[in-house]
């Protein structure tokens, strides 16, 4: 079928979304003098998963910025990976809103702490956080760590500090998470598989 | 899942209870829409509420919350009754011809060996009967009265279709339509699938209700089966992950578990594991245990763990109990905790009363919050008038709160609720300073380990000698880390049949976890994702979505685990001589010579039918458990008790057992527990569409959407009460209140209840005091500090709330 570039908007105006057409093979003739480009030709396609549930769906991302080390890549656009077995293409309204959960004006940028009694944040660098992060610990542990019970078991744990790991973290963060606690002698860790 | 989402659209039946599908996993949804539309299958909703998934149903029961087991036992009785289950399979594939031990009892709501004083069992009779020869005895007439078949046929025969209606408020036709409905696939081409979420888990019954579902699946003959199986619609991206990865109290990753404190001797340790087969002829799959523990030791240690000290087994912490997040905020709140990580986690609003968390977390000394978002937990502190007041000056705990990254800024695999592997790829980088997760730990791991270096302290073994074999130490890719999850040769692999041939190089990936060794010369992270990363590559990067069967596996998308198999307990799907039992859904099938078809045979390639080897390759039995044995806190046959907070003060099935028995309920909660007297709604809460937990209400897309905080309520009690939609409502329970507007709906009916009225009141979870929604009560304010018996996972889904105009 052959449809001009003319008709071809007609038909999008009409309520069919132009990139479902293109999909069924109603693309439009060449056209000799072009407005502009759709900016996702120029943007970065990024494979990603949904965040969300469970389900998995796969994402396309879409970012401005060539990948060269000194661009700032910034994404401007989600939409479901029509190539996915599951969802196929599609999103759902909570995938939908991908790109503001990204650019979520509470998105966390630097290292903060509140002071004991305090009611304000206060900016602090990554060192400065994780070393004094790394000392509570060691204080804790140290005064509490239970090598044996008094009846004489080995036991090794520590009790009085504990982690929730994170649900949404990949295999390989949440693996190394598991290395770190079990190896402190943390046996107060969960995820949201408990609730 | 056992299945998968794609497998969904080869059911015949489907059923979806315990959960909404529809709005909570829309695109999975869509497989039930394809079944409908291209395998005539129909669709079953059975849930309180008339929710989307519902609306879209074949057949839709309402059901009051927290009243499954009674409506699920309720369908045994119907299949026993009528004689529909599928005969062979139950026969073959099940511990139905199984002799249960003469002391196993139940009477007036106990099974034998309970013990008041601590609620809970001695569960020494909950076991089968046993040979000379050790295996277990059967009678394959199903005559014996003690064979699991008719124990089970004598405990649901109480589950009569009245008494079902009076304790579920469901009407008993609708019931029976239902039962109808499901039995007509007892025939053997013929399937069901459950589709479950926090509806079947958030109860102090949940587990019992998934397992009542399961005696179904095995009755009809569908576990194994294209478009059956169990199938639980997981709640996050990678929940399915962190739980394959042990990241629980009591476990390690791959499901193995942590040693309690009085397993000393390793070797006890891995024997009381590693089992051994119940009936002649059994693979018990988990006899394998050492190789797959050791491995992980190799992981942890390096060459630190030897056979000498046992693979550094008294390193790892040992259990006085399991620490799971009720006792530890129970212990938090008692000021027994001293520090607490939060990372990508929202207790404040995800734990049960919310006041005792915030209590809880203001006696710590230090909380260290780690998340892309500003969570309520990290502002517990802060006051927000009427949806957290607090005093921050009274409040002395240090918090920390370092920015992670999000999805979209990093790389690496998620294991989808299919248990298919994707790996991902990094499209930005993180705002600010956000750091990955990874990055993280190991920022604060090395820092500790310095410290324990130069400083000494207490116990620093295992600190010092985890093995941290990363290019870079401060940052650990995700490759180098699916690397060593997936395992690898630390020596030269021999042929155990010919030693003069190298199965696998020293320094080689592992192609599968049946590669694993228990003499230390294998590492795995997590045995049961080996394969994912083997010398080929990352095969979880795969994306041929090729379907060649038709059946929707697509065996070289990414990679499931275990072993790339799409659907679990396939050679289930099969008859004992090895045809399929349907063969226009063909999954796997014995070709003569060997196990071959449409997926990865879950069973040993080269047993032939004859062998006798049952599909159950887990269980040491070879097949299925209708009779829980041990495995259970409240019993081996699921038993309908009320939740803690009850509309109707009573069980009609034993009045003198209300709930359940084996339950923990900690000294204060007990009394805080409400009284239908004072609060007589039945309160659950539930997420919508437009909502995932307490993320999207940052997200201005979602926040537009749903802005702001409701609470839901049938037509008959709003007229009660005098209530028009739009007005603002205070919704009380024994905890606390919040207050939201109410819509007024048709999709809340009223229940007869054991002849009362029961209304509910619905209360989706997505508001709190930090977003870019309007601000709200964080819902758990209202929900009771009780969990299932066994998972400790809370009762959010079934508990008394009173309502009146704000």
């Amino acid at each position: 079928m052959q449809v001009s570039r003319r008709q071809f908007f007609k038909i999008c105006a009409a309520g069919v979304s132009s990139s479902s057409l293109a999909v069924m093979g109603f693309s439009p003739g060449t056209a000799l003098a072009e407005a502009r480009e759709f900016k996702l030709s120029r943007a970065t396609e990024t494979r990603n998963t949904c965040p969300y549930c469970s389900v998995g769906c796969g994402i396309l991302m879409y970012s401005l910025g060539d990948t060269s080390k000194n661009a700032k890549s910034e994404i401007i656009h989600i939409e479901g990976d029509p190539d996915h077995p599951v969802n196929r293409g599609t999103l759902c309204p909570k995938g939908a809103g991908l790109l503001d959960f990204i650019h979520s004006p509470n998105r966390l940028k630097y290292p903060e702490v509140r002071e004991a009694g305090s009611n304000e944040w206060k900016r602090i660098s990554w060192d400065a956080a994780l070393t004094r992060i790394a000392r509570h610990m060691k204080a804790d542990r140290d005064k509490n760590f239970v090598a044996r019970t008094d009846d004489g078991l080995t036991v090794n744990r520590w009790l009085t500090t504990g982690f929730l790991a994170a649900s949404a973290a990949s295999n390989e963060s949440g693996y190394l998470t598991h290395k770190v606690v079990r190896n402190l002698g943390i046996l107060a860790v969960d995820n949201q598989a408990r609730v | 899942m056992t299945n998968h989402w794609v497998d969904i659209k080869n059911a015949n039946v489907i059923v979806i209870m315990g959960g909404n599908a529809a709005e909570a996993h829309p695109c999975g949804f869509k497989w039930v829409t394809e079944a409908k539309a291209h395998n005539k299958a129909r669709l079953i909703v059975v849930d309180p509420r008339f929710t989307r998934s519902a609306a879209v149903s074949d057949y839709y029961a309402p059901i009051r919350s927290g009243s499954d087991i009674a409506f699920l036992g309720g369908m045994i009785n119907y299949l026993l009754t009528h004689d529909k289950i599928q005969h062979e399979y139950v026969k073959k594939y099940s511990d139905a011809t199984f002799l249960v031990h003469g002391d196993y009892d139940f009477g007036d709501g106990l099974f034998s060996g309970y013990d008041e004083e601590t609620r809970s069992y001695d569960k020494t009779s909950w076991s089968y009967q046993k040979g000379a020869d050790g295996f277990v005895l059967a009678d394959e007439t199903l005559q014996n009265p003690r064979c699991v078949f008719n124990l089970m046929k004598q405990h649901y025969s109480r589950y009569t279709p009245e008494m079902v209606s009076r304790i579920t408020g469901t009407p008993k036709e609708q019931f029976l339509h239902v039962c109808e409905m499901i039995a007509e696939t007892a025939a053997p081409n013929k399937t069901t699938t459950f589709l479950y979420a926090l509806g079947w888990t958030q109860h102090s019954i949940g587990s019992q209700n998934i397992r009542t579902m399961a005696m179904i699946q095995i009755l009809l003959g569908n576990m194994g089966m294209a478009g059956g199986g169990i199938n639980a619609l997981r709640g996050h991206s990678n929940i399915q992950g962190l739980t394959d990865l042990g990241l629980l109290s009591n476990t390690l990753p791959g499901y193995m578990t942590l040693a309690g404190e009085k397993e000393q001797d390793f070797g006890t340790f891995l024997a009381s594991r590693a089992l051994k087969p119940l009936r002649p002829g059994q693979m018990s799959y988990w006899q394998n245990y050492p190789k797959f523990h050791i491995s992980l030791m190799k992981s942890w240690y390096g060459d630190a763990a030897t056979r000498e000290n046992n693979w550094c087994y008294d390193w790892l912490p040992k259990l006085d109990k399991v620490y799971d997040v009720l006792q530890v905020f129970e212990m938090m709140h008692q000021g027994k905790m001293n520090g607490y990580f939060a990372q990508g986690f929202n207790p404040l609003a995800s734990f049960p009363n919310k006041a005792k968390i915030g209590a809880a977390l203001a006696r710590l000394k230090y909380l260290v919050v780690i998340d892309p978002l500003a969570t309520e937990t990290s502002e517990f502190w802060k006051n927000f008038g009427e949806f957290n007041d607090v005093d921050p000056s009274g409040i002395q705990t240090e918090v920390f709160r370092l920015p992670s990254t999000c999805f979209a800024e990093e790389e690496g695999s998620l294991v989808s609720s299919s248990r298919v592997m994707q790996w991902h790829y990094k499209g930005a980088d993180a705002p600010g300073e956000a750091r990955n997760d990874a990055e993280i730990m190991a920022g604060l791991f090395l820092r500790l380990r310095e410290m324990y270096k130069q400083e000494g302290g207490a116990f620093p073994d295992a600190i010092l000698n985890t093995a941290w074999p990363y290019r870079i130490p401060d940052n650990p890719s995700p490759e180098e880390l699916a690397k060593e999850l997936n395992g690898k040769a630390l020596t030269d692999l021999l042929d155990p049949k010919d030693p003069a041939r190298v199965l696998v190089k020293a320094g080689e990936q592992l192609a599968s976890f049946a590669q694993l060794r228990d003499d230390g010369s294998t590492a795995s992270g997590c045995w049961i994702f080996s394969g994912a990363w083997s010398q080929a590559g990352n095969l979880m990067e795969r994306r041929d979505n090729s379907d060649p069967s038709g059946l929707g596996n697509t065996l070289n998308w990414a990679y499931a685990w275990p072993a790339n198999r799409r659907i679990i307990y396939n050679r289930a799907s099969c008859d004992p001589s090895g045809k399929p039992w349907d063969p226009k859904r063909k999954v796997v099938g014995w070709d003569g010579s060997k196990w071959a078809g449409n997926d990865i045979p879950d069973f040993s390639l080269d047993s032939p039918p004859e062998a006798g080897m049952g599909p159950f390759i887990m269980n040491p039995e070879g097949v299925a458990r209708l009779f829980a044995v041990d495995k259970m806190a409240e019993g081996p046959f699921p038993e309908h008790y009320e939740p803690f907070e009850t509309p109707i003060d009573t069980n009609p099935l034993h009045p003198r057992v209300v709930s359940n028995p084996a339950a923990r309920v900690f000294k204060g909660d007990m009394e805080a527990f409400g009284k239908a007297a004072e609060f007589p709604y039945v309160g659950t809460t539930y997420r919508l569409t437009e909502h995932f937990h307490y993320w999207t209400k940052h997200a201005k897309l979602n926040a537009i959407l749903q802005p702001e905080q409701f609470v839901e309520i049938g037509e008959d009690l709003a007229k009660a009460k005098g209530i028009s939609a739009g007005d603002r409502i205070k919704v009380s329970s024994n905890r606390g209140h919040i207050v939201a507007v109410a819509v007024v709906t048709k999709r809340i009916r009223m229940l007869d209840v054991d002849g009362r009225k029961v209304h509910t009141v619905g209360i989706p979870i997505h508001w709190g005091f930090k977003g870019v929604a309007k601000n709200g009560y964080l819902a758990n304010t209202l929900t009771p500090f009780v969990g299932d018996a066994n998972t400790q996972t809370p009762e959010f889904k079934s508990f008394l709330v009173n309502i009146e105009k704000a």
